[in-house]
């Protein structure tokens, strides 16, 4: 149940950004002038019928807000109840902080008229935030905590050319992606708080050439953003082709790099049509949130790739789920008997015992 | 035992959350008019000799083809979809002959130190159709400028000055009124709706009262000047600003013709 209701957790984050996303968009961070009160109403006494123009994107993203900070104080406590492992505890008090950091935020870029710091302040916060989350999801999850499966052989020999605990190229590739592409979220926050979303208003070219022909403070910053783009997808092609090269039949690897290569086609589409369409709000939004996905798929590899060294951490008691042969294992028809009875689960239980 | 410090736990997480939201209210006091200490003047105003006092009149006109005004998107608000379906952009008015409506025209240089009495009549910014009436006003430093929620719909009045405070007050009622003060010269100072995208104004911070907005036969006139050499300015929100020097005598009347080109 816990890890259900932490991906749900995760999930609802994500609808959170997009929400934000919305707001930033299409220009209402400031329909709603008071906070935390919505023109004098307590939040969730507003009504439903006031609720038009700008008002629907500001006050439906404080709503989904308030709705994903209660699920995160209410996965903090889950997790501090039934939690043996003292990182993942702590990943859940963390997350509980984040967010009560990033509705203050949200909350004072409102009172002080949405300047630029705070504004990009809380749009970065709100992607550790929801990496937060996902890392707890993930921690949780029947994969991690029991090892995963891993894509038969045609001969007997495991593919183990490479392990995932001894592969530190993968570990340090896959760390790095991960850190450039939240920096690269940081600059498109600044684009879209600055106002330079258009400063290069043609793509791919910039006023009809590969460099700009003239620069100001907005034009630096959207090309940055491109050239950050740039730098991402030659960081993930290079990530992915690693993870096929090396370890093509370890789907926990695998899947997360098929995927990050899908989602960053998307979000390069997204990017140039926001351009195009003269930042048409529901594209923009899309790219904003699209953009976390990227972030958190690779995090989501970077932390599968460093699972082995999880082991143990932050307990005091080892938790069978850590054995690295299991770790590395062949799928086996055993395995689905097991995950259907609850063997594993009632090893873990007996270690907590 | 561990339970119920988890319970009381999640009870302590959920009041200091609470605590912490419940902290950060008050925008309506933060939102108060931002000059409502306005300076008052240092030395004795000017008074106005309607014998010797000089008028200079004219009108704006625009050459080239206008741009035609472009329907306004309501939908957002079914209120303002009834209240004033059909609404059309004001960015840029073009009349018969040229006659450009909602230029700013003021004196902008010459008047020295003169100081001038500010009025202690409101000027009044109407939110009406989901629209601002008038589009561009003047004010003079001081004077009280009344902001009026006449749509039974809610606006926000978010005003972007650069040399004065920014503000932002949420009028939810039919009705309300809120009253603010300018405390420094400034030309111009937008105002928005965040809530209606589409709305926005302009007010031109003055502090003397020689400026007038064109109507929609591009003609203004600046009444009441002392004589002297005065730098004319006239602002318009997306054709820019144009100044000419102009020389009045006692009593004499100038007329200056300003002409924006399109682009």
């Amino acid at each position: 149940m816990l890890p259900l209701f932490a991906a749900l957790v995760a999930a609802s984050t994500a609808a959170l950004i997009f929400a934000g996303g919305l707001v930033t968009s299409t220009g209402s961070g400031l329909s709603v002038p008071d906070w935390p009160n919505t023109y004098g109403w307590f939040m969730w006494a507003f009504p439903m019928s006031k609720m038009v123009g700008g008002i629907f994107y500001e006050h439906a993203h404080r709503l989904i807000a308030s709705t994903v900070g209660f699920l995160i104080v209410v996965l903090a406590a889950w997790l501090g109840r039934v939690e043996p492992r003292r990182w993942v505890r702590r990943l859940g008090y963390l997350a509980l902080g984040a967010v009560i950091a990033q509705g203050i935020l949200g909350g004072i870029t409102v009172l002080w008229y949405l300047p630029d710091a705070i504004s990009i302040a809380h749009a970065g916060l709100a992607q550790i935030v929801f990496c937060l989350t996902v890392a707890i999801a993930l921690a949780t999850s029947p994969g991690w905590t029991r090892g995963y499966a891993q894509l038969p052989t045609s001969n007997s020999q495991l593919p183990r050319r490479l392990s995932v605990t001894d592969d530190r190229t993968l570990q340090h590739m896959a760390i790095v992606t991960t850190a450039v592409i939240y920096a690269q979220i940081l600059v498109g926050a600044t684009m879209r708080h600055t106002g330079a979303g258009l400063a290069i208003p043609d793509f791919p070219l910039s006023f009809g050439q590969v460099i700009p022909p003239h620069w100001d403070a907005k034009i630096a910053i959207h090309f940055a953003h491109r050239v950050g783009a740039a730098i991402v997808t030659l960081l993930i092609l290079a990530t992915a082709g690693h993870v096929f090269f090396h370890h093509g039949r370890r789907l926990e690897l695998r899947r997360p790099a098929i995927l990050l290569l899908l989602l960053l086609a998307v979000q390069i589409t997204l990017g140039a049509l926001t351009v195009l369409s003269q930042k048409q709000f529901f594209i923009n939004s899309l790219h904003v949130v699209n953009g976390a996905l990227v972030l958190v798929t690779s995090l989501a590899l970077t932390l599968r790739a460093h699972r082995a060294r999880f082991i143990d951490a932050g307990s005091t008691k080892q938790d069978p789920a850590y054995d690295d042969s299991q770790a590395a294992r062949t799928f086996l028809p055993d395995d689905a008997r097991r995950a259907k009875s609850g063997e594993a689960r009632d090893e873990r239980a007996g270690v907590r015992a | 035992m561990t339970r119920r410090l988890n319970l009381r736990s999640l009870a302590a997480a959920c009041t200091a959350a609470g605590l912490l939201v419940s902290c950060g209210g008050g925008t309506n006091q933060t939102a108060a008019p931002a000059g409502s200490g306005a300076a008052a003047p240092a030395a004795a105003p000017a008074a106005i000799d309607s014998a010797t006092s000089a008028t200079v009149s004219g009108k704006v006109t625009f050459a080239g083809t206008p741009p035609a005004p472009s329907p306004i998107k309501l939908s957002s608000d079914p209120y303002c979809q009834k209240a004033n379906a059909g609404l059309m952009t004001e960015t840029e008015l073009v009349g018969p002959g040229g006659a450009v409506q909602n230029v700013f025209v003021y004196v902008k240089d010459g008047l020295g130190d003169k100081t001038f009495t500010t009025p202690s009549d409101p000027v009044v910014l109407d939110q009406k159709g989901c629209q601002y009436t008038p589009h561009v006003i003047g004010i003079q430093i001081g004077q009280p400028l009344q902001i009026l929620n006449s749509d039974s719909t809610l606006h926000n009045v978010h005003g972007l000055p650069k040399a004065n405070k920014e503000f932002n007050q949420g009028q939810p009622i039919q009705g309300m009124k809120t009253t603010h003060t300018f405390s420094t010269k400034e030309v111009m100072i937008p105002f928005k709706c965040d809530v209606h995208g589409w709305m926005n104004a302009w007010i031109g911070v003055l502090d003397h009262p020689f400026y007038a907005v064109t109507g929609a036969d591009g003609t203004f006139s600046l009444k009441g000047l002392p004589p002297g050499t005065y730098t004319i300015e006239a602002w318009h929100e997306k054709l820019g600003t144009q100044t000419q020097m102009v020389t009045v005598g006692a009593a004499e009347s100038r007329d200056v013709a300003f002409t924006f080109k399109g682009a």
